[in-house]
């Protein structure tokens, strides 16, 4: 079975209504060992309690950007090997990495309320993140001010490229400014000092995260795939609507409404 | 290279002619610049210290304002058309096409800033400064802009589209624009480091900027 193979839809529909069960199947025992871990693991000596929302912030960072990765392997898809499910995975994944960039937000703004004493702080991270919400949103708004949706997934991916190329200037530009207006007075994390009790349920959690990301961006391709044949069930149906009322043209006051009914 | 030429010539000619809209942009800047002030108090202090991130954000909208114009034009007489199919490459027309944008609409803005910075109680120093990161950092704005520029009008949606796109991706240059005018003005940072950075960013926009646009007017016209 090859990304080829895949290029058929009604394949794609048969082999993820075969391991759509398990993938959410797997995404849910994960989840619950990664949360018992999570709820298990002992408070932090400085920050107590609130360590915890850890391990539902940084699995949701992760995914943010993680998505928007996804999304660009998917637009070089659209792009350079015109694969007819890449604009499918494209579109599916925008609103999927959306949600995880939101939550990553609400979770680090919640977590900042207790460690910093206010929910919002210009942070580096924070502000980065937020930016990579903004333009989230933007490439969301693309998609939905366009109705072909052929067209619309290729303008998109050219803004899904841009972006990838520009994240990472916008992050280190960010991090700059940051650390030109503010002295470092920001808690921080020691990303690889990680004592093992913290770090354990962090890696199950991301996992569980990736596979919670691959079941909803597999099944959010389904809908839109159902979606897009509904699409055009509906325009057929309207063009011969259109058609069989040219046809009786001369008499269409008399037999419009039947022939609409008729069709 | 005569027909990029004549291509930059013409842009900049229409650009300036009656109905064509780029000094408009200018005058959007010193509305701002004007409003500024209303909205944080006359203190001559306080808007001295905002100066150049007034001047700066009143460049921006006003470059992002006039952006529209890039290829909506053109696009309606059909001669975008033409310039796509035509035998220069269409990355060459599209980067001699933001710079003739570049020369009508931006360039007026930097002209415009010794003015705007009477206004904020700038010395000439500041000023300058002000003028020189603008002069570094606006075809940053035109060359990125141009991409949203060109998504827009292959979707046949112009305005908010098009601010939305641009406007994350602009966050680096007003950065470091912002940066470089205050380091000359007060320190404590070197002038040279933003300022270089702020070059760099737009010498990647050179890059990036007419091949993405290229890409999208290929694929989105039809």
């Amino acid at each position: 079975m090859t990304l080829t193979d895949l290029a058929n839809p009604t394949r794609f529909l048969a082999l993820t209504t075969r391991i759509l069960p398990w993938l959410a199947g797997a995404t849910t025992v994960l989840l619950a060992i990664g949360l018992y871990q999570s709820a298990m693991a002992p408070d932090d000596y400085q920050q107590g309690a609130t360590v915890k929302i850890m391990f539902i912030h940084v699995p949701n960072a992760w995914l943010s950007m993680f998505v928007w990765g996804v999304m660009s392997v998917a637009a070089l898809g659209t792009l350079v090997w015109r694969h007819p499910l890449a604009d499918v995975a494209a579109k599916a994944a925008a609103p999927i990495g959306a949600a995880f960039t939101f939550l990553a937000l609400v979770t680090g703004s919640l977590w900042g309320r207790p460690m910093w004493g206010t929910y919002w702080e210009w942070d580096a991270r924070l502000t980065s993140v937020l930016i990579l919400f903004l333009m989230y949103l933007g490439l969301i708004a693309l998609w939905r001010s366009v109705e072909d949706p052929s067209r619309a997934a290729r303008a998109a991916a050219i803004l899904t490229l841009v972006g990838a190329i520009n994240i990472p200037i916008i992050k280190f530009s960010v991090d700059w400014w940051n650390t030109l207006h503010q002295p470092a007075s920001v808690f921080r994390m020691g990303g690889p000092t990680l004592d093992k009790a913290f770090l354990w349920p962090l890696l199950v959690m991301a996992l569980a995260f990736s596979l919670l990301f691959i079941t909803l961006h597999l099944a959010a391709m389904r809908n839109e795939i159902l979606r897009r044949r509904v699409r055009s069930l509906q325009m057929m149906q309207a063009s011969r609507v259109a058609f069989s009322s040219e046809v009786g043209a001369g008499s269409r006051d008399g037999h419009a409404s039947n022939e609409i009914g008729a069709a | 290279m005569s027909a990029l030429a004549a291509l930059i010539r013409r842009d900049v000619r229409i650009a300036l002619r009656v109905g064509g809209g780029a000094l408009i942009g200018v005058l959007f800047f010193l509305t701002v610049t004007v409003l500024m002030p209303f909205a944080v108090g006359p203190d001559l202090a306080l808007l001295s210290r905002l100066g150049p991130a007034i001047l700066w954000l009143g460049a921006l909208l006003a470059s992002l304002l006039t952006l529209d114009r890039l290829f909506t034009a053109d696009h309606e007489d059909g001669s975008l058309d033409l310039i796509v199919m035509s035998r220069t490459p269409l990355e060459l027309a599209c980067a001699a096409k933001a710079l003739a944008h570049w020369l009508a609409a931006g360039l007026p803005l930097i002209i415009a800033t010794p003015a705007l910075g009477l206004l904020l109680n700038l010395d000439g120093a500041a000023t300058f400064a002000v003028a020189l990161t603008l002069l570094a950092g606006t075809p940053a704005l035109t060359f990125t802009g141009m991409i949203g520029a060109a998504l827009a009008v292959t979707m046949h949606r112009g305005g908010l589209l098009l601010a939305v796109l641009v406007l994350p991706l602009s966050i680096p240059v007003l950065i470091f624009g912002v940066a470089a005018s205050q380091a000359a003005i007060s320190g404590p940072l070197s002038f040279g480091t933003p300022f270089s950075i702020l070059c760099a960013l737009s010498l990647i926009s050179f890059v990036i900027g007419p091949f993405a646009a290229a890409a999208s007017l290929r694929h989105g016209l039809d």
